[in-house]
């Protein structure tokens, strides 16, 4: 930069030098170059030489100018300084003349301040002796706030010149008054129409009265105590009337507020207050009133509850639970801010109980609900199913509806149930965020008390049916079978849909706590009752059975009949009543027995049954020839048979149940034929519905070698029972037979 | 069950009729009636066990009469029985419904079988279905046989038995006697029938009906015990596979009930000596041994004693209620019976003709005396 700045190439700069100016250009530049160069150098010097001429010109114009200026300015000073001089004479003789005045008005002010001093003094004794009249005319308008503060306005003068006699007779007369006006003012303690307000208003003028605060105190509670208790009465009385909601919000508006009233105008009075006025005795009583208050409030709001406790009791029906939540949690919000009022008791864990014990005394209603609808489900399947006299096809339908029906509106009810309780819980109620309402109401009433207990209910009412009703002979088997049905269907699919639709509505975790009911416990007891069930109608439709079987072997003279001709009636009643079982159970249970040895396709079953009737020759001839022989064969057969439990458990498929019911009515006609004697064709009889049972009974079985047994069974005891014993020629049994 | 506790006697023949010989008092005897329709002599065993040896000894009779359907001891001599039987006429081919009091003859011949003679004859029409002949408990001239509709109180003091007293059902239904029995207490005035699911118990000195039990059982009533030790106490059973035990002082409803059966329950005894012990038979083809210590006689004796021998009671458990002791057979078992010597042996008949004497098992023996 500085180099630049001392360039002494720059024609313009301070450090140029023309000759090495000149020098450079020589040496650079052309002759032409340096020609122009010098001309435009001429020309610029030109230009500036003109520049400067008028640059000079000007300046010396403005300095004429500003010359002229200076000369006029020293004149008009000279004239400004005269007139400064006259002006200072002026104020002088101004002063002095002031000075003058103020003198001679000097007493006057002085009588005119005394004047007014008199006046004023004047004034407030002439409102001292108006005083009593005032005070009159205000307790006339009952408008006691002005009457005290105007006598607190008089009553420091009053006290002052009070031994003066004659202010004496006012003071006399305010007292009398003043009485009369406390006197009034405590009247409005004992006035049941004045609002809470007012009594507070007539407290505070007391107070500022100075009347003793103790007494006052008491009396206050005293007279609040009785509208309070007026207020109750009024709740119990209208709490037949009103529903919850109406009642929780008279409860909230009358006797809440008022007491919140109360409360707020004692602390406003007696506790805050105190403190100005003496200060040795102000901590003695405010303990005095703090305590006296708790007590109070505690006793005041003890009736309430009670009042509250039974009015939730009474809300018997399930009505609207929301209805009612939103009620408790009105009175819930209103008792916890209640709370912040009694330092030493518990409002708010008292609401929450009686807010608990009414989400419990919902859940209870609505298992009670539940349970009747139940009852009642059952009770319209029952009157659907003893009414069958529909045509096979419309019953098939029916039968399946009823079930579904049944299983779905329990489901659906159930499910209401608990949308209708969750509303104990929306996040937008107070007490249902409560860790103390929830734990209850959620496990203990809702999944337990309500969910559980119902589902248990199913079970016992399911078995019932098998235990007591042994007598009862009104109920339709196919009852039975639903149920049964019912109870599976809940272990497979409802009990998990439920519970798990509890646990999520509520927000239970099942596995944190041992406590709960698991749904294997339930599925467990639910499968129970099914196979109870199943088991009670194996037996009641194998003992109808064994019943017609048992009338028809006992009421016949077996020793007097005729050569047969054709099947007994009664063995085709048993092969289509069995047949109609099988249709009812072929509705709602599978067929997956197992089968073991036949297969349904009819070339199967012409063949099987051939194949059969050979055995049952071979097995059978052994007795015409040789009766001996007999005991042995049949002995032989039960060494390398299985024992048959006859009323065994059976499984929940048609096959196992058709089984049962046949070995029921089986063994039932063996015992029967035992018992009889039979002559030649009696036997034959025998041997032809054998045959007959045979010839149609196979197919509903699992193993047709146990029909095939207790069959030959039958024959056997039979063959024992005859007198003489002619078996039928197998084909003349055959054409019997098919021909029946 | 185990080996060691039975002893097997096979039959010939089907059977279903055993009874004790009652008035034997120092042997375990029994009888057993075969049932036979196509053998001309069916025949009476009496079957003897020896406890101490495990053995068995038998006397075989001929009952010539026809195929027996019920077999009673006398209490009071030890050689007669009473016989229902199916007397074949086998040219007419056709049979009737007989019964007699018969006599065991005494020991003679060993290798000959000797038949039963018959002590008294029983006039009675043709085609009724005799049940059961029944000795009166104490009197020796008294028995009482039960038909199918008719119930008939005999004078047997001569050969020709004469018939004092008839008893009928009242109302006209079809339902007939399925059993009877005399009630040993009270002087032996009563005699219990079972019709259908009903009890009904007459007055034998005016033949009219001193109380009744309805609806017993769910289904057909099979057979009743009274039990020796406590009066009003008796057990029924039936095809509802229960046995219950009434105190006919407050019918409606049992003192105890059990269903242990898988089938028809055909028999129930009380033990003579400890009436907490049940035996039953059923046609499930089991026999067993179920207590009833709840309502047995033996727990009302240990409270009134309990005063002087406190400890006693205390240091003996009562056995709960409900099944023992199981004895399998092969086929249905109709007749099950404790016998009158030995408080813990009995004896069970199946219809195959086997017979099985069992003792109790011996921790229950002890269990009970201890």
């Amino acid at each position: 930069m500085n180099e630049k700045r001392s360039n002494p190439l720059d024609i313009d700069g301070q450090h140029f030098n023309s000759n090495i100016y000149l020098e450079k250009l020589f040496k650079e530049n052309s002759l032409k170059q340096i020609m122009d160069h010098e001309g435009d150098i001429v020309k610029d010097t030109q230009t500036l030489h003109s520049d400067m001429q008028t640059l000079v010109y000007e300046n010396y114009n403005k300095f004429i100018s500003a010359t002229d200026t200076i000369k006029k300015m020293k004149t008009d000073f000279k004239k400004m300084e005269t007139e400064m001089d006259l002006l200072a004479s002026n104020m002088e003789s101004i002063t002095s003349f002031s000075d003058q005045i103020s003198s001679t008005l000097c007493d006057t002010r002085h009588q005119i301040s005394k004047l007014s001093g008199v006046h004023s003094l004047l004034k407030r004794l002439q409102f001292l002796f108006k005083l009593p009249a005032t005070l009159k005319a205000r307790m006339e308008e009952n408008n006691y706030k002005q009457a005290v503060s105007d006598y607190m306005h008089a009553q420091r003068v009053l006290q002052q010149y009070g031994n003066m006699p004659s202010f004496q007779g006012i003071q006399s007369d305010c007292d009398v008054i003043l009485k009369e006006l406390k006197t009034e003012l405590r009247k409005q303690f004992s006035n049941s129409e004045a609002s809470a307000k007012d009594l507070a208003e007539s407290v505070d003028l007391l107070l500022q009265l100075e009347e003793p605060a103790k007494e006052l105190c008491t009396e206050f509670l005293n007279c609040a105590d009785k509208r309070l208790s007026d207020q109750l009465v009024l709740l119990r009385d209208q709490s037949e009337q009103r529903d919850i909601t109406e009642f929780v919000d008279l409860g909230c508006n009358g006797f809440l507020s008022d007491l919140c009233l109360v409360v707020a105008s004692f602390h406003d009075m007696f506790i805050n207050r105190v403190h100005g006025d003496s200060i040795e005795n102000s901590e003695i009583f405010e303990n005095f009133s703090a305590t006296e208050m708790n007590t109070f409030i505690v006793q005041k709001m003890n009736k309430y509850f009670e009042l509250m406790r039974n009015k939730v009791d009474l809300e018997q029906d399930v009505g609207d639970t929301s209805v009612l939540v939103r009620a408790l949690d009105r009175f819930y919000r209103r008792v916890q801010a209640m709370n912040t009022m009694c330092s030493n008791a518990d409002f708010s864990s008292i609401g929450s109980d009686i807010v608990v014990n009414a989400g419990k005394k919902q859940a209870k209603a609505h298992l009670q609900a539940l349970k009747q609808y139940f009852a009642e489900g059952i009770t319209k399947v029952r009157q659907k199913l003893s009414q069958k006299i529909i045509p096979q096809e419309e019953s098939t339908k029916n039968l399946n509806e009823l079930l579904n029906s049944l299983i779905m509106t329990t489901v659906e009810k159930v499910k209401g149930v608990l949308q209708d309780l969750v509303a104990f819980i929306q996040p937008d109620i107070n007490f249902g965020q409560k860790s103390v309402f929830r734990d209850s109401f959620c496990i203990d009433n809702v999944r337990e008390g309500l969910i559980v207990c119902f589902i248990h209910h199913i079970t016992a009412t399911a078995r019932n049916f098998c235990t007591n009703n042994v007598s009862d002979p009104k109920i339709p088997p196919t009852l039975l079978l639903v149920l049964s049905k019912y109870c599976l269907y809940f272990q497979n699919n409802s009990v998990h849909y439920l519970l798990s639709q509890t646990d999520e509505l509520f927000n239970i975790n099942p596995k944190s706590s041992s406590a709960l009911t698991t749904e294997a416990e339930l599925c467990t007891s639910m499968e129970e009752s099914a196979q109870e069930l199943l088991n009670y109608f194996v037996r009641i439709q194998g003992l109808n059975i064994s019943q017609m079987l048992r009338k028809s072997v006992e009421t016949r003279d077996w020793l007097h009949t005729i050569e047969p001709r054709t099947v007994r009636a009664v063995m085709k009643r048993v092969v289509e009543d069995i047949a109609a079982i099988d249709g009812t159970v072929a509705l709602l249970y599978e067929d997956q027995g197992t089968t073991t040895e036949h297969s349904s396709d009819s070339s199967r079953k012409t063949h099987s049954i051939s194949v059969s009737r050979h055995q049952y020759r071979s097995n059978w001839s052994t007795y015409t020839p040789n009766h001996m022989d007999s005991t042995l064969v049949s002995n032989m057969h039960k060494l390398f048979s299985e024992r048959i439990e006859i009323f065994s458990t059976v499984e929940p498929n048609k096959i196992s149940i058709l089984t049962g019911i046949i070995k029921i009515s089986l063994k039932t006609f063996m015992e029967c034929v035992r018992l009889k004697t039979f002559s030649k064709y009696g036997l034959q009889q025998i041997q032809v519905d054998t045959h007959y049972l045979q010839l149609y009974l196979w197919r509903f079985v699992a193993d047709e070698n146990l029909v095939h047994f207790l069959l030959d069974e039958i024959l056997g005891s039979t063959v024992h029972r005859c007198l003489e014993p002619v078996l039928m020629e197998p084909s003349v049994v055959d054409i019997i037979c098919e021909r029946g | 069950m185990d080996q060691e506790n039975s002893v097997i006697y096979g039959l010939e023949f089907q059977a279903r009729v055993l009874t004790p010989q009652w008035a034997e008092t120092e042997k375990i005897r029994f009888f057993i009636g075969t049932q036979s329709l196509k053998q001309a002599k069916n025949q009476v065993h009496l079957v003897e066990f020896d406890e101490e040896n495990s053995t068995l000894k038998n006397l075989v009779y001929y009952h010539s009469f026809g195929e027996i359907w019920k077999l009673n001891s006398s209490p009071i001599h030890a050689n007669l029985l009473s016989s229902c039987y199916n007397a074949v006429d086998n040219e007419n081919i056709t049979c009737t419904k007989q019964t007699s009091i018969l006599k065991v003859p005494e020991a003679g011949d060993v290798d000959q079988i000797e038949s039963l003679e018959v002590q008294n004859n029983f006039q009675i029409a043709d085609g009724e279905d005799i049940i059961t002949n029944e000795f009166h408990p104490s009197d020796e001239n008294k028995c009482i046989t039960v038909m199918g509709n008719q119930v008939d109180l005999w004078d047997i003091s001569e050969m020709n038995a004469k018939n004092v007293l008839s008893m009928n059902m009242e109302n006209k239904s079809n339902s007939k006697y399925i059993a009877g029995k005399w009630n040993p207490h009270q002087n032996c005035n009563q005699f219990t029938t079972a019709t259908e699911t009903h009890l009904k118990t007459y007055d034998i000195r005016s033949g009219q009906l001193a109380w009744h039990i309805d609806s017993c059982h769910a289904q057909l009533l099979r057979d009743l015990d009274f039990n020796l030790n406590k009066q009003y106490h008796l057990a029924t059973c039936g095809d509802d596979g229960c046995i219950k035990i009434w105190d006919f002082r407050q019918t409606n409803q049992p003192v105890y009930s059990r269903s242990d059966h898988s089938h028809w329950v055909w028999c129930v005894r009380f033990n003579p000596f400890h009436d907490q012990l049940l035996l039953s038979a059923s046609s499930d083809a089991r026999v067993l041994i179920s207590c009833a210590a709840s309502v047995s006689s033996e727990i009302a004796n240990d409270t009134n004693i309990s005063d002087y021998s406190a400890d006693l009671t205390e240091s003996k458990q009562v056995l709960q209620d409900g099944p023992l002791q199981w004895s399998e057979h092969e086929d249905s078992v109709y007749c099950a019976e404790w016998s009158h010597a030995e408080p813990w042996v009995f004896a069970s008949l199946s219809y195959d003709g086997r017979l099985l004497i069992s003792r109790v098992k011996k921790s229950l023996k002890y269990q009970i005396m201890l």
